[in-house]
């Protein structure tokens, strides 16, 4: 039987289709090219401008005049064609997408690779580059080649001081970087069923890590609630025994905290195994650890306690700010030492506030520690919120401590 | 298309932030792309791709999606790209500005020697040796063709 994605997609792996796409975004990091190749098109005016969305977040507000000049651009075409449009300081294109802006069914393609994010509501959600998503301004369709699934098959429940994080990470370190290149993971399981939405937007996030065209979760009662909460009211999903390509099993008892080792995302060790390692910087936030849920965790980690390295936490979007202002999460971080940043990507990508220099080794929430993408020289570990608050609280490498 | 280049070789899993840095990304002109080009892998690379035939490990141009990243390449001169597996965005992109790139398992990488590639009969040729590539879609092949999406695009209008 059929797959998730062969399902919204409505053809069998392999084939190669034309879909309208329901939501398209990009950010100002690719929005700049996909204009250029848009009018380069010949094209002023995009075919659904209500689906599409722009969404300032990669440089947030702008570093320099440069970028603010390049950003000034695609804000005037986002407000003349009535696109959607988040300017800086409302926060992460895939935070902003999960805040109510993608449905089970759907299918989301975004100018950025981790879109597969939204994957986690039942959407057939990806990434591509600029110029396909010119192409969808242009004419509102894309092709798409249907992927294999790769099930991952949860079982149990996590345990001790382990997230939601720890399992993208190990299931990104047993399938590599390339373990599921052209395909889609589908999270099934009793073990998915117990997973909340924010750590299931943990886990679809990585997916690109392992090379997947996206990751799934069937639309539950979670996320019912999830969604009711921005006002939909949305159908529940159910496998219809799928015929998968591959099927993993990971017993989420099993899931203790681990690290993503430099320079690799998928070379993962225990956290334990590191312990003691100096570190330069923790940073807490991205579209993978920067939700409300994560923010909270941590500042309820450090509270009254003070952090021994140069911390920075950005929040995913002015609703998670917002929010960690009206519970005093924000005045604990503050108070125990942290730097609060506009919400948006922070340092994650290297381009502004928080990068780190040469020799400097950090910890990070975030996706990915390739060489020197957030800082030339530089050594950075992913790992989870919690992780994060023990080494931020150690000053070096830490492991949490069982809640 | 075909052509014949000088080899470069690169690894498996070179990610697009090795291939066009973050703090590059800040403009539209692409000769600063062509300039900065795998420039954290290699600084003295980027003159050499010239008329260069990449052969590149598996999983080529894993992680952002970047199309400055194909972009860079092509205007570095880069002829085509070859490796035994391409990640997704990284295939769809360099696709899309008309930068040919081949599938091809095995082939043999020597620095500095002929490489040749016909996307037309589907083959690499490398040390004498002909080795038969995975075929284009039937729709990549086309945007290739009329050398990138955008110009597929004015063609169809």
């Amino acid at each position: 039987m059929t797959t998730l994605s062969e399902r919204i997609l409505g053809a069998c792996a392999g084939e190669y289709v034309d879909r309208l796409v329901d939501r398209a975004f990009a950010h100002d990091g690719t929005g700049v090219l996909a204009l250029e190749a848009f009018r380069e098109m010949g094209r002023t005016v995009p075919a659904f401008p209500e689906r599409i969305s722009i969404f300032f977040d990669h440089l947030a507000p702008a570093n320099n005049s440069q970028t603010a000049t390049l950003q000034a651009e695609l804000r005037d075409f986002a407000i003349e064609c009535g696109l959607h449009f988040s300017d800086v300081g409302e926060g992460i294109c895939h935070q902003l997408m999960s805040e109510g802006r993608a449905l089970p069914g759907e299918i989301v393609v975004g100018a950025d690779s981790h879109s597969c994010t939204a994957g986690a509501f039942g959407a057939f959600a990806t990434g591509v580059g600029a110029t396909d998503m010119a192409a969808i301004w242009a004419g509102g369709s894309t092709w798409f080649r249907v992927p294999e699934t790769t099930a991952i098959q949860l079982e149990g429940s996590l345990t001790g001081a382990a997230e939601a994080k720890d399992l993208a990470l190990t299931y990104v370190g047993r399938l590599g970087m390339d373990g599921a290149t052209y395909r889609a993971l589908e999270f099934t399981g009793e073990g998915a069923s117990a997973i909340a939405m924010e750590g299931r937007l943990t886990l679809t996030n990585m997916a690109i890590e392992a090379g997947a065209k996206t990751g799934l979760f069937y639309a539950d009662n979670i996320t019912r609630r999830y969604l009711a909460e921005y006002g939909h009211d949305v159908t529940m999903q159910v496998p219809r025994d799928p015929d998968y390509a591959q099927e993993m099993v990971i017993n989420l008892d099993d899931i203790v905290p681990v690290l993503s080792i430099p320079h690799r995302v998928d070379t993962i060790a225990d956290v334990t195994d590191y312990e003691g390692t100096p570190l330069d910087q923790v940073f807490v936030g991205t579209c993978t650890n920067g939700r409300y849920s994560d923010i909270e965790r941590f500042a309820a980690l450090i509270r009254g306690k003070k952090v021994k390295t140069r911390t920075i936490v950005v929040p995913a979007s002015r609703d998670v700010l917002l929010r960690a202002g009206r519970t005093g999460v924000l005045t604990d971080l503050i108070e125990a030492g942290c730097i609060v940043g506009p919400p948006g990507c922070g340092p994650c990508l290297g381009m502004h506030m928080g990068v780190l220099g040469e020799g400097e080794v950090a910890l990070s929430t975030a996706n990915r520690n390739f060489r020197n993408r957030m800082g030339v020289g530089a050594e950075y570990y992913l790992g989870s919120v919690a992780t994060a608050a023990a080494s931020a609280l150690a000053g070096g490498i830490c492991a949490p401590e069982v809640p | 298309m075909e052509g014949t280049g000088h080899a470069v070789c690169l690894g498996p899993d070179i990610d697009t932030d090795i291939i066009i840095a973050g703090r590059y990304l800040r403009t539209k002109d692409r000769s600063v792309w062509a300039e900065h080009v795998l420039e954290d892998l290699d600084p003295a690379l980027a003159p050499r791709l010239r008329g260069a035939v990449i052969v590149a490990g598996r999983n080529m141009g894993c992680g952002s999606s970047r199309e400055q990243a194909p972009v860079a390449l092509k205007e570095a001169g880069v002829l085509a790209v070859i490796a035994p597996s391409f990640a997704r965005i990284f295939f769809r992109n360099a696709i899309n500005v008309g930068l040919p790139v081949i599938e091809c398992d095995g082939v043999p990488c020597t620095a500095g020697e002929p490489v040749a590639f016909s996307l037309d009969e589907g083959w690499v040729k490398a040390g004498g040796v002909r080795y038969n590539a995975r075929p284009l879609s039937v729709r990549m092949q086309e945007i290739l063709d009329a050398g990138g999406l955008v110009n597929y695009w004015r063609a169809k209008e």
